[in-house]
């Protein structure tokens, strides 16, 4: 049995994610802000991990890291992108997955996977961050509700009709939806309904394969999810590691180096 | 931490420099040198399109411009973001070519690395390439109040009809009528004739030069192809031409008799499509190579030589007919997909980057579609790299840099 200790360290534009393991098992994972500078935050994600599970860093014998901010981790064997990883951590919490969904803070992807796990092709959103996590943030924000429970209402309205595809644009949209006295569920539902448009255009773009999996943070957010289901018209299935999947991912990466 | 940043002793990299470049660099400044004392040498000077037909104005004695080959300087030059605003502060829409609109700047200004174009005598403007230059050739003659000739290239979807090749037939007799009466003189057809013959041999000798990139490893890139275009471009019909291809050509089978690789290392060989990222060459031939990765052939620089078939150069005049209607970016798809096959094949290419290019609408159009089509028919993997050939606003190096590297990742593994 695989008793390699690896870790993998994904800095993602919003959330720094780090997961260690031993063979297959996961001993550890973590999230916390990026904050200013990602070298940092990769040190201190790594170390608060190691700290909440009481291992001393040298114990670790190999480590890749993704994301952003994947060049900027000095103490890293490796840095791998953040595509090949997510692919690996789906697969690796379910090897039936062929196609996964990662929607985190400023990309998205979609990534076709074959029968060996192996990455096929891929699709991300390019220099605009419509159907993305920061999207959604924008739009919580503008309607002042907490984004922990913005999927939520979403699921409860029937949505509006947001046209424009920039996050800015949209914002205008939205607070001229509030003016003509559109409900909060509904502009809410519409904002999701948008976002899911643009995923379901790059993921039919790939290919879509079935089954698919959903990682990356706002795989947290129903709202979103059922949006995707309706869009692709297929079930997603969420991974419980949805948020650490990119580091889940460079962690078995590492263990195969 | 990426293969790129880290710092390693590289003894063959002398090796490696070509030594042609700086006899190219000479003889385009003397060109540009010419062009722009052409009035005080009693000499005329005409802009033309990239894929016009070049060789009457060889013939005639006048010095053609490239408005485009000087859009490429521009943005090799980085000078691209400022002279795109100034034209956008003139009206332009950013939607407009960033070549047209680098080169409107710069004719309104004298700005850019040259100081501005030297000021035409008249303008030959071909729809080959695209419909944009029609527009922006109507600009510049009202602007310098020259007069313009157009030669009007139909989209070819299979084969050319008789039609069609009459049609364009008659528009290249127009075409000499045209320029005997703006340099006052008849057109000398021995001359023409021996402008013909060079410019087939000045395309031989180009892509015979192409062709070495087939060697594994390959003594060339196509960043170096983007580079020693320009004479095929601007000169071609000329005998400084021939011996600049030749003397290229010899040094690529030096190289390959020396087996000097041009990416150390070379394990992957990819083809590119569109035009060069301008002024990113440099970043994305390092970015390629720390991934032990040569781009040894591409859709651009092979698009002047592809026409070679069609031109019999004792017939040249009346082959124009057929050789600048199907250029590589007036032909469909069907044709296209043939053409990008036969490189694929030739090069033993692994894999295709495609630069979806803002700028160049009818080489990126069915980009996706043409992707679709290498994915099946022959199996090999493709990237999309959204860019702009001048605009720098928009390249997003840390996204671009994710694609590549992921790319590259589902080649190795």
């Amino acid at each position: 049995m695989n008793t390699k200790i690896t870790a993998g360290i994904d800095i993602g534009s919003i959330t720094a994610k780090a997961v260690v393991m031993e063979g297959d098992k996961i001993l550890g994972a973590r999230v916390q802000f990026t904050g200013y500078t990602a070298k940092k935050a990769g040190r201190d994600v790594f170390d608060g991990m190691l700290g909440e599970i009481g291992m001393p860093p040298d114990r670790v014998e190999c480590i890749v890291s993704t994301g952003y901010g994947r060049n900027s981790i000095d103490f890293a064997d490796k840095a791998v992108t953040e595509i090949t990883c997510h692919g690996a951590g789906a697969w690796f919490v379910n090897p039936e997955v062929r196609f996964v969904v990662d929607v985190g803070g400023q990309d998205s992807k979609v990534i076709r996977l074959d029968d060996s796990g192996k990455v096929v092709d891929f699709a991300m959103n390019d220099k605009c961050a419509a159907g993305t996590g920061r999207f959604l943030e924008v739009m919580a924000r503008a309607l002042e509700v907490d984004l922990d429970d913005f999927g939520e209402l979403s699921l409860a309205g029937i949505p509006a009709k947001i046209s424009s595809i920039c996050t800015v644009f949209a914002e205008s949209e939205v607070i001229s939806l509030i003016a003509r006295g559109e409900t909060r569920e509904n502009i809410i539902a519409g904002i999701h309904e948008s976002a899911a448009s643009r995923i379901s255009a790059m993921a039919r773009r790939v290919g879509l394969v079935l089954p698919v999996m959903m990682t990356g943070g706002v795989a947290k957010n129903k709202g979103m999810l059922a949006a995707l289901e309706k869009k692709l018209d297929a079930p997603i299935q969420v991974s419980e590691y949805a948020q650490v999947n990119g580091a889940l991912g460079a962690a078995i990466l590492a263990a195969r180096m | 931490m990426s293969d790129m940043n880290k710092k390693t002793v590289d003894p063959g990299k002398d090796n490696r420099k070509i030594k042609s470049v700086s006899r190219m660099k000479e003889i385009m400044t003397h060109y540009y040198i010419d062009a722009k004392t052409a009035r005080e040498s009693g000499k005329k000077v005409a802009w033309i399109t990239s894929g016009g037909p070049v060789e009457p104005l060889i013939a005639m004695d006048v010095i053609p411009v490239y408005p485009e080959n000087h859009g490429a300087m521009v943005g090799a030059s980085k000078m691209g973001v400022d002279l795109c605003q100034k034209a956008e502060e003139m009206g332009y829409s950013s939607d407009l070519c960033s070549y047209a609109r680098a080169d409107i700047a710069c004719a309104a200004t004298q700005g850019g690395p040259i100081g501005g174009l030297p000021e035409p005598d008249f303008l030959v403007c071909c729809n080959n390439i695209c419909g944009t230059v029609l527009k922006w050739y109507e600009v510049a003659a009202r602007y310098y109040k020259v007069p313009l000739f157009i030669l009007d290239t139909p989209f070819i979807h299979r084969e050319m009809r008789k039609e069609a090749q009459q049609y364009v037939m008659s528009q290249i007799e127009e075409y000499i009528a045209f320029l005997e009466a703006q340099c006052g003189r008849k057109m000398d057809y021995d001359r023409m004739t021996d402008v013909g013959r060079l410019a087939v041999e000045g395309l031989r000798l180009w892509q015979a030069v192409l062709d070495t990139a087939a060697h594994k490893p390959s003594p060339i890139t196509a960043f170096d192809l983007f580079f020693h275009l320009g004479l095929i471009v601007t000169l071609r019909g000329t005998q400084v031409t021939v011996d600049y291809y030749q003397g290229l050509l010899d040094e690529m089978n030096e190289r390959i008799a020396n087996n000097i690789a041009m990416v150390p290392g070379e394990k992957y060989r990819l083809l590119w499509d569109n035009l060069p990222v301008w002024y990113k060459t440099r970043w994305l031939s390092d970015k390629f190579a720390s991934h032990k990765a040569c781009l040894v052939a591409d859709t651009y620089t092979s698009a002047w030589s592809g026409v070679l078939p069609l031109i019999d150069e004792d017939r040249f005049l009346e082959t124009m007919s057929l050789s600048y209607s199907q250029v590589y970016i007036n032909i469909s798809h069907d044709m296209m997909i043939d053409k990008l096959s036969e490189m694929i094949r030739k090069y033993d290419a692994d894999g295709l980057v495609m630069h979806s290019n803002r700028s160049c609408k009818p080489y990126s159009l069915g980009q996706y579609d043409l992707q679709k089509m290498v994915m099946e028919q022959l199996g090999i993997p493709t990237l999309i790299i959204e860019a702009d050939m001048v605009d720098e606003r928009h390249f997003a190096e840390s996204q671009i840099e994710t694609r590549i590297d992921a790319f590259m990742e589902t080649l190795k593994s």
